[in-house]
């Protein structure tokens, strides 16, 4: 069982459009990772254990995990354009944390802008998707997450939170979709 | 109408939707990603689409009213509806969405106006085939039919 806690990566998603989230949730799951979404970049942050202050309300299906223990998380996707701290500030955030600086973080944007792709590739975002993310785009994960897995297991760090299972995936959409 | 003649119906109007503009490949993704455990996945996101929509457009038929048009919000509003738009596949809302992003870029209070007009138009042409399309998917399921898998071949 363990065995199969740990194949299953874990992703969180930033979105502050509900559509979006929505999609993002969907596309994951098909792709059998396992899925937080939450509707913005503070919200990240907190659930990454970073702002210790406030209670975290993130849509995870483990809510009943509000404790203060550190949730792994193998991914990040973060939408670029969000009201507050944009894609691009929680990636800076994110990469400044010494706690978090090895979690690849994955850019989306609608718009195709080149210089803010650049931007976010170089502060160390590891792909730039161009919405909306397709199938084919979540394929190109796989060699980031597995690099990821591999640090790890060279490094003989036991996740924390192993145990949480695969059960959670079958939480019903309506119960992880954000409030307005 | 049995079954068939129904089905045959749902993929000859879907494939219409395609031709025409309306719909554009992201809509198949969004078919896709419905299945057994998700049944009214593109349901859900199509009617999250048009609470989202209706509510953009009342706010830029507002801020375009007004004696000082505060650009800026008109574009953020506009942004978020070509976002959503696209996301679901709404072609010709989209490309309408993107034109009028321009034309608030160069502060031109008629054509935006006009171009406010011509994405309502869309939107509510779209809104109209979609509840068209649900409607025959409902009659469908009810007459104990399924709904077939749309392929890309056209």
């Amino acid at each position: 069982m363990s065995m199969a806690a740990r194949t299953q990566f874990h992703v969180l998603a930033v979105d502050d459009s509900l559509i979006d989230r929505m999609l993002i949730e969907r596309l994951l799951k098909t792709s059998s990772f396992h899925v937080t979404v939450v509707d913005s970049g503070s919200k990240a942050l907190e659930f990454l254990g970073l702002n210790e202050n406030k209670k975290i309300r993130a849509e995870t299906p483990s809510a009943a995990s509000e404790t203060h223990q550190v949730v792994e998380v193998n991914l990040i996707m973060t939408d670029y354009c969000m009201p507050g701290m944009t894609g691009y500030d929680l990636l800076r955030k994110i990469k400044e944390s010494k706690s978090l600086k090895d979690i690849p973080v994955v850019i989306m944007s609608s718009e195709n802008v080149p210089s803010r792709i650049n931007r976010c590739l170089e502060e160390g975002a590891e792909e730039f998707f161009l919405k909306p993310v397709q199938q084919a785009d979540l394929n190109k994960l796989k060699p980031h997450l597995m690099k990821g897995r591999v640090k790890e297991e060279e490094q003989v760090i036991e996740p924390i939170n192993n145990k949480r299972k695969g059960m959670e995936e079958s939480h019903s959409p309506e119960k992880t979709r954000a409030k307005i | 109408m049995e079954v068939g003649q129904m089905q045959r119906q749902w993929m000859d109007y879907t494939k219409s939707l395609f031709l025409e503009g309306y719909l554009d490949g992201q809509f198949l993704q969004l078919q896709q990603l419905q299945d057994d455990s998700n049944p009214d996945f593109v349901a859900e996101v199509v009617s999250l689409f048009f609470e989202d929509s209706e509510r953009l457009l009342n706010d830029l038929t507002n801020a375009l009213d007004q004696k000082c048009i505060d650009f800026k919000k008109a574009d953020a509003h506009i942004h978020q509806l070509k976002g959503s738009s696209s996301s679901i596949g709404a072609e010709r809302v989209k490309n309408c969405c993107i034109i009028f992003r321009s034309l608030c870029e160069e502060q031109n209070i008629d054509a935006c106006i006009r171009c406010l007009q011509q994405v309502k138009q869309e939107y509510f042409l779209v809104k109209n085939k979609l509840e068209t399309l649900f409607g025959m998917e409902q009659q469908i399921v009810a007459a104990g039919g399924s709904i077939p898998k749309m392929e890309l071949s056209f």
